[in-house]
């Protein structure tokens, strides 16, 4: 028979060739690419200027602002996930070439993930510093967002595809995916609080690893089922 | 087998058409019953006095904002797994009723909140939770009507209602933890004191009440979704014609 293998084959080559073509195209298009990154820096700098520099409030705040931050730049950049190859005809070719589709939407959140989560997750230690945050606290916070920023690309991956090609796309998914990232923004910012007083953090991980689990089992598959209801 | 009969729209306009006076009235004569009971009859509190009166409204919204959520929910999936026409309009039609009465938990629970614990909110497990089920009905109503094609608008809402009714314990647990956590809130509505009888009566009185309204004001905006939904079919000319000439 054999075919089994051949399936699980094709999966992984469809896989690897959307990972290997997004990411090519992120790479020439590096301004579009750098774009959530500037405005979770810009986004976060506002909060000192509006709530004012008291050290002890900032570094209070900290956690929440950057993951609320973090947050608003993942969702504003989730659109153009499938918005672009839908406009040009690229995602109906991918749907109609009977390849997987999770493995299509699998492959999509993990290119989200490295061209915008991870560069927020690197610029993180440097807002950290800017509000005061000490290193213990600040190992918390990467850390929580390292496991969280793949849920909120996961999740972003439904919202783009549900909101495929609709009038108000950007604002209506920003509404649809908010409130099912708020477990993710309690524990990574409740890992840095528990950090900031003195409890063990190591439940807030735990909790976020699960809900990265979860997320990374079930928002393919519904990614999948939104896109085939949006291009039928 | 014949349950299954009123599954095609026409036959459920019919039958949805002869139940509604009913429903209406025994919301009406519930709602009377249910706020005579609780307003007049039913005793001053001794501690929180006359201003707990307003559970006998709030707690109610709150039990059906959740019921109506799932309900939705599974309607909407029935709906989309079985294509369904029925079962996704009522879902759309369950949709903005849940949202309202959401936002009457929420409301009514501000007025209850500043006479009892002095403030309109407080970032209480149950409050939070109760505003962001208000967000993710607001966010199915917002789908649905941003997508023109019924058949693609049915589906996709149907995929977030499901996505979100997983949602709906995640949220609350995560809320409450966040809440135990941050130990802000130092009341509880948990530690209820035993209710009298006559008090409890009023409020089921009026939990049926909802349900009463809930019904008829769901029946009724299916109809209209069917009206409009199958403007082509014949026998709602035949039906908009009869209309014509009654009046």
């Amino acid at each position: 028979m054999g075919s089994g293998g051949d399936i699980v084959k094709a999966r992984s080559s469809v896989w690897r060739v959307i990972l290997g073509r997004d990411l090519r195209m992120a790479g020439r298009r590096r301004i579009d690419a750098l774009l959530p990154v500037v405005f979770f820096v810009v986004a976060v700098t506002l909060f000192p200027l509006g709530v004012g520099p008291e050290p002890q409030m900032l570094r209070q705040m900290a956690p929440g602002v950057v993951w609320v931050c973090a947050l608003m730049a993942s969702m504003m950049s989730v659109t153009a996930m499938y918005s672009v190859d839908h406009a040009d005809g690229t995602l109906e070719q991918m749907v109609i070439s009977g390849q997987s589709l999770v493995a299509i939407a699998a492959a999509k959140a993990l290119v989200h993930w490295l061209t915008t989560g991870l560069p927020l997750l690197v610029m993180s230690p440097v807002l950290g510093v800017l509000f005061d945050v000490r290193a213990e606290a600040l190992a918390a916070l990467c850390l929580g967002l390292l496991l969280g920023t793949p849920i909120l690309s996961l999740l972003g991956g439904v919202g783009s595809a549900l909101t495929l090609g609709l009038r108000s796309g950007g604002v209506l998914l920003i509404l649809l995916v908010l409130p099912l990232t708020i477990p993710a923004l309690i524990f990574g910012a409740g890992a840095v609080s528990a950090v900031d007083a003195g409890i063990s953090p190591a439940g807030h991980y735990s909790l976020l690893g699960a809900l990265l689990i979860l997320s990374a089992l079930g928002a393919p598959l519904a990614t999948a089922a939104a896109l085939r209801i949006a291009l039928h | 087998m014949r349950l299954f009969t009123f599954a095609a729209p026409s036959r459920f306009y019919g039958l949805s058409g002869a139940l509604l006076p009913w429903l209406w009235a025994s919301a009406l004569l519930l709602a009377s019953a249910g706020l005579y009971v609780g307003f007049v009859l039913a005793p001053t509190d001794a501690t929180q006095g006359e201003a707990y009166r307003i559970i006998y409204i709030h707690v109610p919204a709150a039990w059906m904002s959740m019921v109506l959520y799932l309900a939705m929910a599974g309607w909407a999936a029935v709906g989309w797994a079985w294509n369904v026409r029925l079962a996704s309009m009522l879902a759309r039609a369950i949709a903005p009723t849940g949202a309202l009465f959401a936002f009457i938990a929420l409301w009514t629970g501000a007025l209850w909140g500043k006479p009892t614990w002095g403030t309109w909110w407080v970032w209480d497990a149950r409050l939070t939770s109760q505003l962001i089920l208000l967000f993710l009905y607001l966010g199915f109503m917002a789908l649905v009507e941003a997508i023109d094609d019924p058949k693609r608008s049915d589906q996709a809402g149907a995929l977030l209602a499901v996505i979100g009714a997983i949602n709906v314990p995640i949220i609350y647990f995560s809320v409450r933890w966040w809440n135990t956590l941050h130990q802000g809130a130092s009341v509880s509505m948990t530690a209820a004191p035993k209710m009298a009888s006559i008090m409890l009566t009023a409020m089921m009185v009026m939990t049926f009440a909802f349900w009463a309204y809930a019904f008829a004001v769901v029946f009724t905006r299916t109809r209209a979704i069917i009206l409009e939904r199958e403007q082509d079919a014949d026998w709602v000319r035949t039906l908009v014609r009869e209309e014509a000439v009654d009046a």
